[in-house]
């Protein structure tokens, strides 16, 4: 039976109880999103998931009897007038054997622009072996008008691809290679008004590197 | 709790008047029929949207939305054409954020469960009265938002959000410079702020205000689904408001996390926003699955079959619906293996589903079947749902899926769950607990009219959706190839007759509420076992003053 009390405390601090628990956990899950992040990052470098290459400083010490072909794209962003493009087509290497390979930009403008590169490999897999001595990732170039720059990429692919079931018999790995302009990174919805033709012309090239 | 209300004699039948009764209300049964009322509301707008685009899709070639942009957005020639292609992609974004965050979840969650829950449970009103009327108000201004960023630039040459209501990046950021995309990002933050805030209060209620004698193995199973829908929105809801807020930072303050110029990773935003969206379809149709039972126990005059079983399978589809999330992403170049676990995993699903299938029909079973309304609608539903459960069990297939990736296929697979699934346990629990919050009868003959137009018309719309996903057809296109012209015709005759089922449904409101013919406690006869049949109809503005006793 009902008494004629207020709703008495306790009941009302397990309620609270409760609801601070489920904030509290809403909040932790917030900083799990963000904090998939950096560790989502740290899972590609380590597994060469999504096609992210490795860096390393060796070479090779064993060479297969085996060819593998690499081939080479090269795509530049909207904003950027660069000329960019590989020196060759592909290359057919053994697999473990370190080769090097060169792509020329060339700024055809009146004046300096700068750029920098990402970069990744398809098939996706395939990242994991592909190991980079040297290379003009994520290093930011400036180019004066008419210059032009050769750039180097030496590389080998690791050995251990013949041991993963799920690529294994792959015979070409494309490196493909993106410009975009800098300053990066600005704000896109603040760009609305300035550039509407270099905006969608982005898009499109930011999207083809997706597929790549 | 009871005894505020027994404190002296007029409090109890104080209830406040006018206006402010609604905008004010602290009540759980007036905020739940504010939840009913916007979301038919919002119902009728994104039904109305994808009315749009069958109309679109019901010749090859483009028939009429060139000539809609250019009376909504004032363009002229082929600029029109191009805005009009854009404005598609707009509709069938705002169709499906729309239908999900603005329709279903507002009628299961918001409507059903706040009106029912507490009255299940022997409580005389949920934990947080006010929190509730928050979690109400934050809906209105978040579909407002929603609808603006229809009207606003977006793309190049564009208007409105295109893209889907996943708005993975690019295109979302870099693509869509205009402020569309940022209002829509604005209104599903606040939309997921009221969800939240509901299911915190859920939580609350179904752990503390239970009835003397209601353990949780003796709730309804209504009120478990609910309970399970609030775990999976306080788990899910953060990642999803986490990744569209990188969304938003990359937009409009120079992050990266999704732009690869600066080394982020636009994978990364599927991978958060299925980790969001495959629990957010179990949200949509647990509530659904609690209504079901009790409708299926009502008209069978049995006990649900296997009580335990269907509360824990609930429980196993909430936990293992958060580790399939990949299973929308077979082809981002997941490796074999990856792909083997999201197989493996998304198939172990069909296993607590098929339990939930089997106990209704065992449910039926040797039961006093009576085919009232809702009964009508409950078995639609079990027949709808499993024919969408197999295509998803066909769909779990990596090898499968990567030739039926993003085809009409696809859309016919999550419209019978969901459109079919999800609404028809609606409609089922609308009839059901009609006469209950109401006090009125509706007219059982044009109830009925309702039923068959509808399940006639939604199988017409998306039965031939699969052949025309077999057969290759991509999603996302105003436009398609004469060869699929047949099917898609068929499709869009489908939709006008389920569409006009509506009118049918909102007419039945009408007749009922000018009719007046009172329903009584308990309409259903002894079937109905649950607390709030022992209540009036409509139940008292604060009931359960004295609390019931659970053998």
């Amino acid at each position: 039976m009902a008494t004629n009390s207020k709703p008495v405390d306790p009941k009302r601090r397990a309620n609270v109880r409760i609801a601070v628990g489920c904030a509290t956990f809403f909040a932790a899950m917030i900083g799990a999103a963000y904090a998939s992040v950096p560790l989502y990052q740290m899972f590609c470098q380590v597994t060469g998931y999504g096609g992210t290459t490795q860096r390393v400083e060796q070479y090779s010490d064993t060479v297969l009897d085996r060819d593998i072909t690499v081939r080479f794209d090269a795509n530049v962003s909207g904003g950027l007038p660069w000329k960019f493009q590989p020196d060759q087509r592909d290359v057919t290497i053994k697999i473990g054997e370190t080769t090097q390979i060169g792509y020329t930009a060339t700024n055809p403008f009146s004046t300096p622009t700068a750029g920098k590169a990402t970069f990744n490999v398809t098939p996706e897999l395939a990242g994991a072996y592909f190991n980079k001595v040297e290379c003009f990732c994520f290093t930011d170039t400036t180019l004066k008008p008419g210059e032009t720059l050769d750039m180097p990429v030496v590389f080998f692919v690791d050995p251990a691809i013949v041991d993963d079931p799920d690529i294994k018999n792959i015979r070409t790995i494309t490196l493909s290679y993106t410009f975009f302009p800098l300053p990066a990174g600005a704000p896109v919805a603040a760009n609305a008004a300035a550039g509407k033709e270099g905006s969608a012309a982005g898009s499109k090239v930011s999207s083809d590197n997706l597929g790549g | 709790m009871a005894g505020a209300a027994t404190h002296h004699d007029a409090h109890s039948d104080h209830r406040p008047t006018g206006w402010t009764r609604w905008v004010y209300s602290t009540n759980h049964k007036d905020i739940g029929t504010l939840y009913l009322i916007f979301a038919i509301t919002a119902g009728i707008i994104g039904g109305a949207l994808s009315m749009m685009m069958r109309w679109e899709l019901q010749e090859p070639g483009i028939q009429i939305f060139h000539g809609l942009a250019g009376m909504v957005y004032g363009i002229d020639g082929d600029a029109a054409i191009d805005a009009g292609k854009s404005m598609y992609n707009a509709f069938t974004t705002a169709h499906g954020l729309v239908m999900i965050f603005f329709m279903v979840m507002p009628a299961l969650i918001g409507g059903f469960a706040n009106w029912m829950v507490p009255i299940m449970i022997g409580a005389p009103d949920m934990a947080f009265p006010r929190m509730n009327n928050i979690s109400f108000w934050l809906l209105p201004p978040a579909f407002l938002l929603l609808l603006m960023s229809l009207f606003m630039p977006s793309a190049p040459g564009a208007h409105g959000v295109g893209g889907g209501w996943t708005i993975y990046p690019p295109f979302s950021t870099s693509g869509q410079p205009g402020p569309a995309v940022d209002m829509a990002i604005l209104s599903l933050h606040i939309a997921g702020a009221s969800s939240i805030l509901g299911a915190i209060n859920f939580i609350t209620t179904i752990f503390n205000m239970r009835a003397p004698g209601m353990t949780i193995h003796k709730m309804p199973l209504f009120a478990w689904s609910v309970l399970i829908t609030a775990f999976l929105l306080l788990l899910s809801l953060p990642v999803l408001a986490g990744g569209i807020t990188m969304l938003l930072t990359d937009r409009n303050f120079g992050t990266a996390f999704f732009a690869p110029e600066a080394g982020g990773d636009p994978i990364l935003f599927q991978h958060l926003f299925w980790f969001f969206g495959h629990p957010e379809v179990y949200i949509l149709i647990l509530p659904g699955f609690g209504i079901i039972s009790h409708i299926v126990s009502t008209f069978s005059r049995k006990p649900v079959f296997g009580y335990l079983g269907m509360a824990y399978a609930m429980v196993a589809i909430g936990v293992v619906g958060f580790v399939v999330w990949a299973h929308h992403m077979y082809t981002t170049g997941l490796s074999l293996d990856t792909q083997r676990y999201f197989v493996f995993a998304t198939m172990v699903i069909a296993v607590p589903t098929g339990v939930k299938i089997f106990s209704w029909i065992a449910t039926m079973w040797g039961g006093s079947i009576s085919m009232r309304t809702p009964m009508l609608w409950a078995i639609g539903f079990i027949f709808l749902f499993t024919v969408g459960g197999v295509t998803g069990v066909q769909l779990a297939n990596a090898g499968l899926d990567r030739s039926l990736h993003d085809t009409y296929y696809v859309v016919a697979h999550f419209h019978y769950v969901l459109s079919l699934g999800a609404v028809f346990a609606i409609f089922a629990g609308w009839y059901y607990w009609f006469p209950k919050m109401f006090g009125y009868m509706y007219s059982s003959a044009i109830a009925r009219v309702h039923f068959w137009l509808m399940f006639i018309g939604v199988n017409l719309v998306f039965f031939p959706q699969h052949f025309l996903g077999l057969a290759g057809m991509p999603r996302r296109y105003i436009d398609y190839p004469d060869a699929f012209a047949g099917w898609n015709m068929v499709s869009s005759y489908g939709a006008y007759l389920s569409g006009f089922s509506v009118l049918i449904f909102l007419y039945g409101v009408f007749e009922a509420f000018s009719k007046k013919r009172i329903a009584g406690n308990n309409p259903w006869g002894e079937g109905a076992t649950t607390l709030e049949w022992q209540l009036s109809s409509p139940p008292p503005f604060h009931q359960w003053e004295q609390l019931p006793r659970i053998k």
